[in-house]
């Protein structure tokens, strides 16, 4: 048989620059990303076209889960910390209950009525998912709208420093969710905040589109 | 020293007892690194978000208690828009009473095509002057809030300068259910 021999080749690839690359990929996503925040209240946020990004320092959240129901948070930085203890103390003073100081600053939200601060503050924190909880009651029909009361007490915490009011709602929630939360902010004359949403591209044509491309800039 | 050379004198031939150093490769199999590589990127890819989230302000007017102190808007220069459920928008311009109800109420969604609330806003700002144009929005009991952001950002997107959130009255809401209520059995 005339069977021509085939050389036998080797299949070992040179591996370096698919190395390269895949270090490349690595370094520009540890650069570029920001981890996940751990979210233990499910929210999805509406786009816009805001630009500015949602300031992380010296915030008050106040969050707005797909049911209606409102949770408050502050930041985590130590003068944050610092905050919430003294928010702590107002609450203990003013409305008569006690519970564990401690444990209220370390709680990353709260959403529950001031009677039911020490039973909420005793739910692990890992069990305390935004779908198990009652919420800051703000509904001015039923059990009055509690949450102004919140409010006040953290602003009277931030009096002679800043405050960034933030309000994260969910696309899914009502309306009467997010008014009775504005009628809370402006019972309180809090008449600034800001809503965190995805940033979305300008729509082409409008006139915001040819705002920006004359290089205008806009007032956030 | 210079023993040691004439004794290695013939030429790379080394002397007996000397052993050969084998020539090791230089090359390292790459592939468990491009493996753990890639392992990181799908590890850095699912716990980390690109995009930070952004802020849109919104400023609100102080409660005047006082009907004299309230802001009026002229009449002609007023775009009300109505927020329904399920996504549906409707809006009037001026002022609605009851004899005129049915011809001015109109109905839109959010989209930018010929029937968008968007065209519509447009259309009535090159219609009016600017000191005259005020939107006013109001968002019924049904709506989501989505709904009401993206509202609101159709005033930034259009760059209208004023623009009110007013709670949506009786007769309008009616007004809506009314419209739903016909859209719904014409399906």
């Amino acid at each position: 048989m005339g069977r021509p021999k085939i050389p036998r080749k080797s299949t070992a690839i040179d591996m370096t620059a698919m190395c390269d690359v895949a270090f490349l990929l690595l370094s520009f996503f540890i650069l570029t990303t920001k981890f996940k925040p751990a979210e233990a209240i499910a929210v999805t946020t509406p786009s816009s076209v805001a630009s500015k990004v949602a300031p992380d320092k010296d915030v008050v959240l106040v969050t707005i889960d797909p049911t209606g129901k409102v949770f408050l948070s502050m930041g985590d930085d130590k003068n944050d910390l610092a905050k919430k203890g003294e928010l702590a103390d107002e609450i203990m003073k003013t409305k008569g209950v006690t519970f564990d100081k401690q444990k209220f600053v370390k709680a990353h939200f709260w959403g529950c009525s001031f009677t039911q601060l020490p039973a909420y503050l005793n739910i692990p924190e890992e069990n305390r998912k935004g779908n198990l909880l009652a919420g800051i009651p703000a509904d001015s029909t039923k059990g009055g709208n509690e949450f102004g009361e919140w409010i006040a007490l953290v602003k009277n915490v931030y009096v002679g420093s800043k405050m960034n009011l933030l309000l994260k709602g969910d696309n899914a929630s009502k309306y009467p969710a997010f008014k009775s939360v504005i009628d809370a902010f402006k019972k309180n004359d809090l008449l600034k905040f800001q809503m965190v949403t995805n940033p979305e591209s300008i729509p082409t044509g409008t006139e915001l589109w040819k705002q920006s491309m004359k290089g205008e800039k806009r007032e956030e | 020293m210079a023993e040691m050379d004439t004794s290695s004198g013939g030429g790379h031939k080394k002397g007996p007892g000397v052993k050969k150093g084998k020539k090791l490769s230089t090359r390292v199999d790459l592939t468990p690194m491009v493996d753990l590589g890639f392992l990181l990127i799908t590890f850095f890819i699912f716990t980390t978000t690109m995009s930070q989230p952004t802020a849109m302000k919104l400023n609100l007017p102080k409660d005047a208690d006082k009907p004299e102190d309230q802001n009026k808007a002229k009449e002609s220069g007023a775009l009300t828009v109505l927020l329904g459920k399920d996504n549906h928008v409707f809006y009037y311009e001026g002022i609605m009473d009851n004899s005129n109800a049915s011809s001015k109420f109109k109905s839109a969604n959010f989209g930018s095509g010929e029937d968008g609330l968007r065209m519509e806003i447009m259309r009535k700002k090159a219609s009016t002057p600017d000191k005259d144009f005020v939107v006013v929005i109001k968002p019924g009991a049904e709506c989501t809030y989505k709904n009401v952001v993206d509202a609101l950002d159709e005033m930034s997107i259009n760059d209208v300068k004023r623009y009110a959130l007013v709670d949506i009255s009786d007769v309008e809401t009616k007004l809506i259910q009314l419209t739903e209520g016909a859209a719904a059995g014409a399906k």
